[in-house]
């Protein structure tokens, strides 16, 4: 059996409030919550897709996470890229939702991408394949 | 304002495809500008080499940073290109009035070859 992608993760400065951002205002499905110590194994996937590969929201406490992360967050790039139908729609949803953009959904050929703010630290990409 | 800078900043294709990209949509971040300039352009720049070009146009006035909440963004600035037209490429290009202005009589009046 060839070598799977199962759980990806990104950094996160709280992870309570990242639960509270990816479930409740991206719409994944939460999928592990298990105590480990200080922290959680928190992971959550694709909604209507429970056995789909897993987001892990990993805590940013290693020293050099914030240094990276915000150096990323000041050039605008994307910790991370999410697939949608429809970038203009998406775009107008979580805008309503209070979601701020770094980036409006722009046209790029083979792509639509958008890029905003996950609150977490991170800027997180949206992308609708032509 | 400073002629020789604002040539210089104008003198290399990246950075005029990147000020058009501005007038396409102003205050684009490092990331897409970058992301731009390859879909679009074709362009093989890395972003390190994208950064340094942003600093030669601001340095020139051509362009401006604003932070927003924690991203840096561009926006681009109009004025020193029309102050260069307005100084020095208008009168240039623009063929003389048929009246001979003062700046011309002064000339005539000075001895050749001075």
């Amino acid at each position: 059996m060839p070598i799977k992608i199962v759980v990806t993760s990104l950094l996160v400065d709280d992870q309570e409030k990242a639960l509270r951002f990816y479930r409740d205002i991206l719409g994944f499905e939460l999928k592990h919550d298990i105590p480990m110590g200080h922290h959680r194994w928190l992971t959550l996937t694709s909604s209507g897709d429970s056995e789909g590969v897993e987001l892990l929201l990993e805590p940013d406490e290693h020293p050099a996470a914030k240094p990276w992360k915000t150096a990323l967050v000041a050039d605008g790039i994307p910790a991370t890229s999410f697939g949608v139908e429809d970038v203009q729609a998406e775009h107008k949803r979580l805008a309503g939702l209070g979601v701020a953009f770094t980036q409006p959904p722009v046209n790029l050929g083979p792509v639509t991408t958008a890029v905003f703010d996950d609150t977490c630290g991170n800027l997180i990409q949206i992308a609708q394949r032509h | 304002m400073d002629l020789d800078r604002l040539f210089r900043a104008l003198s290399d294709p990246t950075r005029r495809r990147m000020l058009d990209e501005l007038a396409e949509r102003d205050g684009q971040t490092l990331f897409e500008l970058h992301v731009r300039l390859i879909s679009w352009h074709g362009a093989s720049l890395s972003r390190q080499a994208l950064s340094k070009h942003l600093q030669v146009l601001e340095e020139a006035g051509l362009l401006r940073t604003e932070w927003r909440w924690r991203s840096k963004h561009h926006f681009l600035e109009r004025s020193p290109l029309r102050r260069m037209w307005d100084v020095w490429m208008r009168p240039l290009a623009e063929a003389p009035e048929k009246e001979t202005s003062d700046a011309d009589q002064d000339r005539r009046d000075e001895p050749a070859g001075r």
